[in-house]
């Protein structure tokens, strides 16, 4: 999920190459006020696919990659409603959601101390608001603005313009959805690499975790 | 379990090398290029026949509607067209039709238009909002009497990029659907010439390459792979645009 996350970031700048000005409403071109507007091709090669300009093929990778990535959350979701991974797991427990709980944990992670014991083998409060988030706003959201960037799916699908308020205004949606997913990725990163890399990615994939002792 | 982590870290090193390479790679380009005809059937699967893209009002208009692609035919041919006022252009219509015709440009001028305001989109992503006036592709389609054998509408362009010649191509959903317009004016003015005088395509439900500009000759073909590239477009055949440009 995560690599197909970063080749979607990755062609779509290639994508914004094409056209870096961002526009709220209906239209939105050169000669309209953008609330965005870089100058010449302003992602460097490092951070697109492919790597030099070309908006056809970036198009190709992007199109075809977000079949692949709706189809993964979907299977996703569906497996995880089904094994009780997002009831268990995900959904905050009673009393999780106090300001206090929440003020807790912000400063515990911002002191980097991490949770140790029993605590550790559930996800804190910030892990489930954010992964929440993720998965039932930005994803979601992602998808739906980007339909609408999509004229068929205007003419089939009149309220997705309505709902993000013109065409133009859910390309902007999308590019600030994709830099939250953006700075998600790399918060989460953080975290896993301050917590212990290899006994966090072990248990990602494996299942298996070395419960830290206080 | 180690296979699956090793591919993780693989893939995530290799990410960069890796993604020009599999660009370059036929097999893989084959694999992405056919998300095209999946999108494609996905979006007529959830498409009305005739879903109208949506049209606009006056005060929606763009203030500057922007040209893109050619804005001046650089021909000798248009250029004596333009002198003329485009007084002795003529839309041909042939291949496939029991009726081949020659509709002289004023002849599309004072037949009954239909009007709509609706977006542009580019490919590039931006959008303008323009006013177009011009005769639905369907009568003149009937008029020619299409053969039943007619697959697709190509559209020859009198613009050149460097020594090839823009061309256009749709299906017959496209072409029968009551948006789709040869138009001949535009916010109210006739078509202006970055814009694609005297006469340009509007397909709405398709990004702007396909909105074919500067339209001399309609040719209704069984199969695509005939013409030029057998793309179904210049940028189709050059640049490896989607044909399906309706995302």
């Amino acid at each position: 999920m995560g690599l197909l996350v970063i080749v979607m970031l990755m062609s779509g700048l290639m994508i914004l190459n094409a056209h870096p000005r961002l526009y709220w409403g209906a239209y939105g071109a050169n000669f309209d006020h953008a609330w965005l507007a870089l100058q010449g091709r302003p992602f460097p090669g490092w951070a697109t696919i492919p790597s030099t300009y070309n908006l056809a093929a970036a198009r190709r990778w992007h199109l075809a990659f977000a079949w692949v990535l709706v189809t993964g959350l979907v299977v996703f979701l569906a497996v995880s409603l089904w094994n009780r991974h997002i009831q268990r797991d995900l959904v905050p427990k009673s009393g999780q959601l106090k300001p206090g709980g929440i003020w807790d944990d912000i400063k515990a992670h911002a002191r980097l101390r991490f949770p140790t014991g029993e605590a550790a083998l559930h996800y804190n409060i910030l892990q489930k608001i954010s992964y929440v988030a993720v998965i039932f706003l930005l994803i979601p959201l992602m998808i739906l603005s980007g339909l609408t960037m999509s004229p068929a799916m205007d003419a089939a699908w009149p309220w997705l313009v309505d709902l993000f308020g013109g065409r133009q205004s859910a390309r902007s949606i999308h590019f600030l959805c994709a830099a939250a997913l953006l700075l998600f990725i790399v918060v989460h990163l953080l975290m896993v690499v301050l917590a212990g890399p290899i006994n966090e990615v072990r248990s990602m994939i494996t299942g298996r975790f070395r419960v830290p002792v206080e | 379990m180690i296979t699956r982590r090793r591919f993780i870290a693989a893939g995530s090193a290799g990410l960069l090398a890796g993604c020009d390479r599999l660009n370059n790679s036929q097999a893989f380009r084959g694999v992405l290029r056919s998300a095209e005809a999946l999108t494609m059937r996905a979006q007529r699967l959830v498409s009305p026949r005739d879903a109208l893209a949506r049209e606009f009002s006056e005060a929606d208009l763009s203030p500057i509607f922007r040209s893109n692609g050619t804005s001046m035919p650089g021909t000798t041919d248009y250029a004596r067209h333009l002198a003329e006022d485009f007084a002795n252009w003529r839309v041909t219509v042939d291949g496939l039709v029991a009726r081949p015709l020659s509709i002289p440009v004023q002849l599309l001028r004072s037949l009954p238009h239909r009007v709509q305001i609706t977006r542009h989109d580019c490919v590039e992503g931006w959008s303008a909002i323009g006013k177009w006036h011009g005769v639905p592709l369907s009568k003149v389609l009937d008029a020619a009497r299409l053969s039943p054998r007619a697959n697709y509408i190509v559209f020859h362009c009198a613009d050149r990029f460097g020594d090839k010649p823009y061309y256009e191509s749709i299906d017959l959903i496209d072409a029968f659907h009551p948006q789709t317009i040869l138009a001949v004016g535009m916010n109210g003015r006739l078509l202006p010439v970055p814009n694609g005088a005297p006469v340009r395509l509007r397909v709405e439900r398709q990004l702007g390459y396909k909105h074919a500009k500067y339209i001399q000759r309609i040719q209704a073909v069984e199969s695509l792979a005939g013409v030029y590239g057998g793309k179904g477009g210049y940028w189709e055949d050059t640049t490896d645009y989607e044909w399906y440009a309706g995302i």
